[in-house]
Order: structure tokens, then C-alpha cells, then sequence
């Protein structure tokens, strides 16, 4: 994962639920490829075609709300999106986002101040930076972090030779 | 410094003394639930482990439930997946059976338990006294292959029921109220907690109803104290042993304490496309209708039937209106057959289907098309939940689900 980067940012609303991000029609196509065309159909018929690797996508509040389904952070991983900016996540759309290895950035003011089409900079766990001025955002806790920094929980999983063995400690808790 | 229910469990579940809100521990689980939407997924991901192991098969049930009976031959092929592994691996499976959170009330959950669910609406199980919180399936994984997960401790919003409800308002009349007055992430990462002389009047039907759509407010969990209600219920559904029934203390800190007067509680619509769009019933009275359902993990159980069946009984569903009605599993269906309420609907024109999630889960039966609008006792009303992207749908209760299909029109069975 870089420390630092820049990107593009495509700009949505507050509450963009599981059901826009990869509707249920199209779940059972047959991979994420499949299915990278219909994310966030509903909303926006283009959005997904428009999306480049590197883009960076900002949205209100409650980011990821609704299903469990894990092909909604998994195909806007798969556009090539390095990171979300949002008021705030749904808890279960956070945490499978860090299990897949997206990056998610919450800062309270930024959204409602980007304009579609705008770059910033973001540093992880310090700040993004938006016109010369810097947002500080909140680091992530160390066991966050490694499970982002292997790639997402089953790299990391593999990291730990795949398994921790019952009663074994690895001394810390990434579990 | 005394602790919340959630605290406790996950304290127990972590073997710890004492913990507190924003710390983050590992726990044992004690049952792990997954259903079609992804078990396919988590069986590719394990098999690309380089040493692929379960922890303990007897903590994991898995559960067909989104398309059954299959309606393509790609959910075909995962649900095979799926159904070969567990038979090969010794897994409880079930298949036809019911909604999985259903099943999981009636068979397997017992106050003080720590469940995670592959499903968004495992926080069900809370009306049982458990720690139920939805995953993904990578989370799903770990604790299958660990037996453990990390779990953050999470602040709790405490609810405070206090009287009865009138005025033909039901639990979802009241837990659509509450979303609609703290919003769609107004719980977002907390516990909700249910409590008050109020909650003695509510049956355990009520609060599953209750706890199944805490999610919808954004909550990691729903839980409620396990009192006669809850005995009466394991005692029922094959006296099943309480592991720890648990009580916040009365020093416990909550987050923010809510009082509600149940009988300030009316009948309530949450309209397109948010579940925290609440309104008063009366306010969409008269919006036409194309199709109703009566099903779901929210409120497919036998108290819903009967009081649907009660409201359609010798009446005809509406010339333009599908009216579904999907008992949310076996047992249910079976007591509704021999209660005569299948018949019931059947002879006013409704369409009895087998146990499973149906339209709320918007790919396989049922789904509408452009344009048109469905009353619902699911548990989402997103855009597109339903069907075409451009549909509508209302939330609203058993009664009046049951009333707006014979009236063809958002109706309350006032209104027939």
C-alpha cells in the first residue's frame, strides 16, 4: 500500500448503500470482472466505466450501509480505487473493506467541499490535502493497519502461514 | 465500573474481567452462520489457504435460504459448492428449511452467546440475549479457520420501553419509529439495547422483529435482557440451556439513554428509498400499489400470519395486486397450514410460497418492474432492493401489508 499518493476524485452522497454499489441482479455473475460494469448502476449508469485506476471516491455520511455482501468493496477495489473519503462507514462495509485491502478515510468537512473532477493528496493515517489545505484524519489501529498493509485478511492470514494453530499467541491481536 | 450487556458477553467471550467501549479484543465464538449470498465465496477463499483447517465443525450451520428453490444454474452451481462442502465436512446444513435467522432463533441461539453472522441481519439474536453481528465473508473465514474474531467494544444506546402498544401499531411499528428518529447510521458501530417494564408486553416474535432491524439504524448489535419471555421461548424450542443471561448493571455508562411510551407508538410507513424515511401511515394512505409481501427474517413468523390472515380473512386481494406470503420457515409453515391460514389466503387470492428470503432479498421471487411500487414487511427499501432500479418500495407492518393488498392502495385494516 503507497503512504502517499494523489488522485482524481469522483464525488456521491450521503447513505450510498450495499445495493447501489453492486446491486443484487448481478451478484451471481461469475466474477468481480463480471461485475465491475454495474457498480453503482442505480445511482449512476456511467459512473462505472468512468472510474480510472488511482481515482479516489468522496462521499457523505454512512458510506456501505445495508447487505454484508463483500462484492461491494471488492469491485470498487477492483475499479482500481485507492481509497474512499467519507463522513463516516457502515461498520460491516468498514470492515470488509480492510479485509479486502481498500483504504477508507474519514474526515467530517472534506466531502461537503470537493468538486467532482478535483485532486487531492492523501497521507495515510495524517491528513489529505485539498487546495493547499491540509484535513488531518485519524490514524488506524496497528491491527487495521497490518491487515491493509499485507493486502487484505486472508494475505495476511497467509502472512501468518495461513493459520494460527488453537492456543497458539502470535502477540498481538489481528484476529 | 459496572458494564453493559455487550460488554459482558464480549468480556466473557474474551475471558476477560472486565472491558471496556473502543477497546478492541479477540473472542471465542460460538456459533458461526452463513447463508447462499456467500458461502461460495468463503469456500474459494479457504481452499486457497496453504493449510486449510476448521476449528470446530459444530459451530458452524450453514443455511440456503436467499434462492431456494434455485432459479438459475450459476446460484445452481454455488449452492452445490456449498452443499458438497458441508456434507463433506460434517456441517450443519440446512436447505428449504427457512430464513436463516429463523432457524438460527429457533434452533441454535441461547442468551450470552457471541454469533457472527455473514449476514447483515444476524443482530437478530439479540431477542435471545446474543451477540449476533453481521460479516463478510473474509471475516467469516478467519473465524472458521481460528475459531476467534477481533471485535471492537461498542458503545451502547439504551432504549427504555416503558407501557404497551395500542392504536394497532406492532414491534416494526415501533423499531421503523425509532430508525426513523435516530437514522440510518444514528447507531453506527453501537449496541442497542432494549429494557423497561415495556418490554415484558412484547413477545419474543416482537423482539426478533425489533432486533433484526437494529442494522437498519446502523448498529453493530441489538440485545435485550433475558427474562420469562426468553425461558418460555428456549423451553419451547427444544429447551435449549442458557449459557449466561446477562443484565447491564445499573453504574453501566451508556452512550445515550432513550425513554419510549409505547403507546405513543401509531402505525408507520418507511417510504422509498430509505428505511429511516418514516412516516405516520395515514401520510401515504392511498398510494397504489402493485404487489405486497408478507415474509421475511422480520416478520414472517406465525404471529405475522395470523394477523394477516385475520385482516384478509373472506375478503379478495385487490384485481391488480401480487400478494406473496412467505412463511419464514418450515415449522412456521407447518403450523400455519394446520392453523388454516394458508387457506385463508389462498382463497383471497394471495400467492403461499415456500420458506426462504423471497423478494426482500430482490433476485429471486417476486422482484417488480419499472415503475412499480411494493409494500413490504422486509427489511430494506433501497433502490432497486426489489427489483428494477427504478421501483419503489414502502415498509410497513403485517396489518398493513395484509389491508393494502385487499385495498389495492397503502391501507390499515380501518381503512376496509
Amino acid at each position: 500500500m503507497e503512504r502517499t499518493f494523489s488522485g482524481r476524485v469522483w464525488v456521491l452522497g450521503d447513505d450510498i448503500d450495499t445495493d447501489i454499489i453492486m446491486p443484487t441482479e448481478y451478484l451471481a455473475l461469475k466474477s468481480i470482472e463480471n461485475m465491475k460494469p454495474y457498480a453503482f448502476s442505480p445511482l449512476r449508469t456511467d459512473l462505472a466505466g468512468q472510474i480510472q485506476p488511482g481515482d479516489i471516491l468522496v462521499a457523505g455520511k454512512n458510506f456501505g450501509c445495508g447487505s454484508s455482501r463483500e462484492q461491494a468493496p471488492e469491485v470498487i477495489k477492483a475499479l482500481g480505487v485507492s481509497a474512499i473519503i467519507a463522513k463516516s462507514y457502515a461498520r460491516i462495509f468498514f470492515r470488509n473493506s480492510i479485509n479486502n485491502g481498500l483504504l477508507l478515510i474519514e474526515n467530517a468537512d472534506l466531502p461537503d467541499l470537493v468538486q467532482e473532477g478535483d485532486t487531492v493528496e492523501v497521507e495515510v493515517g495524517k491528513e489529505v490535502v485539498y487546495q493547499g489545505k491540509s484535513y488531518p484524519t485519524a490514524p488506524l489501529p496497528q491491527n487495521l493497519l497490518d491487515i491493509l498493509e499485507a493486502g487484505g485478511l486472508v494475505k495476511a492470514m497467509q502472512k501468518l502461514n495461513g493459520i494460527k494453530q488453537k492456543g497458539e499467541a502470535d502477540g498481538r491481536d489481528t484476529d | 465500573m459496572g458494564m453493559t450487556i455487550a460488554e459482558k458477553i464480549i468480556a466473557n467471550a474474551a475471558g476477560k474481567g472486565v472491558v471496556g467501549a473502543g477497546e478492541i479484543h479477540t473472542v471465542a465464538l460460538d456459533y458461526l452462520m452463513s447463508n447462499d449470498g456467500t458461502t461460495h465465496l468463503t469456500i474459494d477463499m479457504y481452499q486457497k489457504l496453504r493449510h486449510p483447517r476448521i476449528a470446530d465443525t459444530k459451530k458452524l450451520v450453514w443455511i440456503v435460504d436467499h434462492n431456494v428453490p434455485c432459479d438459475s444454474p450459476k446460484t445452481a452451481a454455488s449452492q452445490k459448492k456449498m452443499r458438497d462442502f458441508a456434507k463433506d465436512h460434517g456441517i450443519d446444513f440446512y436447505e428449504g428449511d427457512g430464513i436463516c435467522h429463523q432457524i438460527m432463533a429457533e434452533k441454535y441461539v441461547s442468551p450470552g452467546m457471541m454469533i457472527f453472522g455473514a449476514d447483515s441481519h444476524t443482530c437478530t439474536y439479540g431477542a435471545l440475549g446474543a451477540f449476533g453481528t453481521g460479516v463478510g465473508c473474509t471475516d467469516y473465514l478467519y473465524g472458521m479457520v481460528t475459531g476467534t474474531s477481533w471485535v471492537m467494544v461498542p458503545e451502547t444506546l439504551q432504549f427504555r420501553l416503558h407501557g404497551k402498544l395500542g392504536h394497532g401499531a406492532t414491534a416494526r411499528d415501533l423499531i421503523l419509529t425509532i430508525i426513523g428518529q435516530i437514522g440510518a447510521n444514528g447507531a453506527n458501530y453501537k449496541a442497542m439495547e432494549f429494557t423497561g417494564d415495556g418490554l415484558a408486553t412484547l413477545s419474543m416474535s416482537d423482539r426478533l422483529s425489533i432486533c433484526n432491524l437494529c442494522v437498519e439504524a446502523g448498529a453493530k448489535t441489538a440485545l435485550m435482557e433475558t427474562d420469562a419471555v426468553t425461558l418460555e421461548y428456549l423451553k419451547e424450542h427444544g429447551s435449549r440451556e442458557v449459557k449466561a443471561a446477562y443484565t447491564s448493571d445499573p453504574d453501566a455508562v451508556f452512550a445515550k439513554v432513550y425513554e419510549i411510551d409505547l403507546d405513543q407508538i401509531v402505525p408507520v410507513v418507511a417510504r422509498p428509498h430509505f428505511v429511516d424515511s418514516v412516516v405516520p401511515t395515514t401520510e401515504s394512505k392511498g398510494t397504489r400499489i402493485n404487489e405486497a409481501f408478507l415474509g421475511s427474517c422480520n416478520n414472517g413468523r406465525i404471529e405475522d400470519l395470523r394477523l394477516g390472515a385475520e385482516i384478509v380473512k373472506g375478503r379478495k386481494v385487490a384485481p391488480h395486486v401480487r400478494f406473496l406470503v412467505v412463511p419464514a420457515s418450515r415449522d412456521v409453515y407447518l403450523e400455519a397450514l394446520k392453523e388454516g391460514l394458508l387457506q385463508t389466503f389462498l382463497d383471497a387470492g394471495a400467492i403461499v410460497m415456500n420458506p426462504n428470503c423471497s423478494v426482500c432479498w430482490g433476485s429471486c421471487q417476486g422482484v417488480i418492474g419499472e415503475g412499480e411500487v411494493l409494500i413490504s414487511t422486509g427489511t430494506r427499501n433501497f433502490k432497486g432492493r426489489a427489483g428494477d432500479k427504478n421501483s419503489f418500495v414502502y415498509l410497513g407492518s403485517a396489518a398493513t401489508v395484509a389491508a393494502s393488498a385487499i385495498k389495492g392502495a397503502i391501507a390499515g385494516p380501518e381503512d376496509l
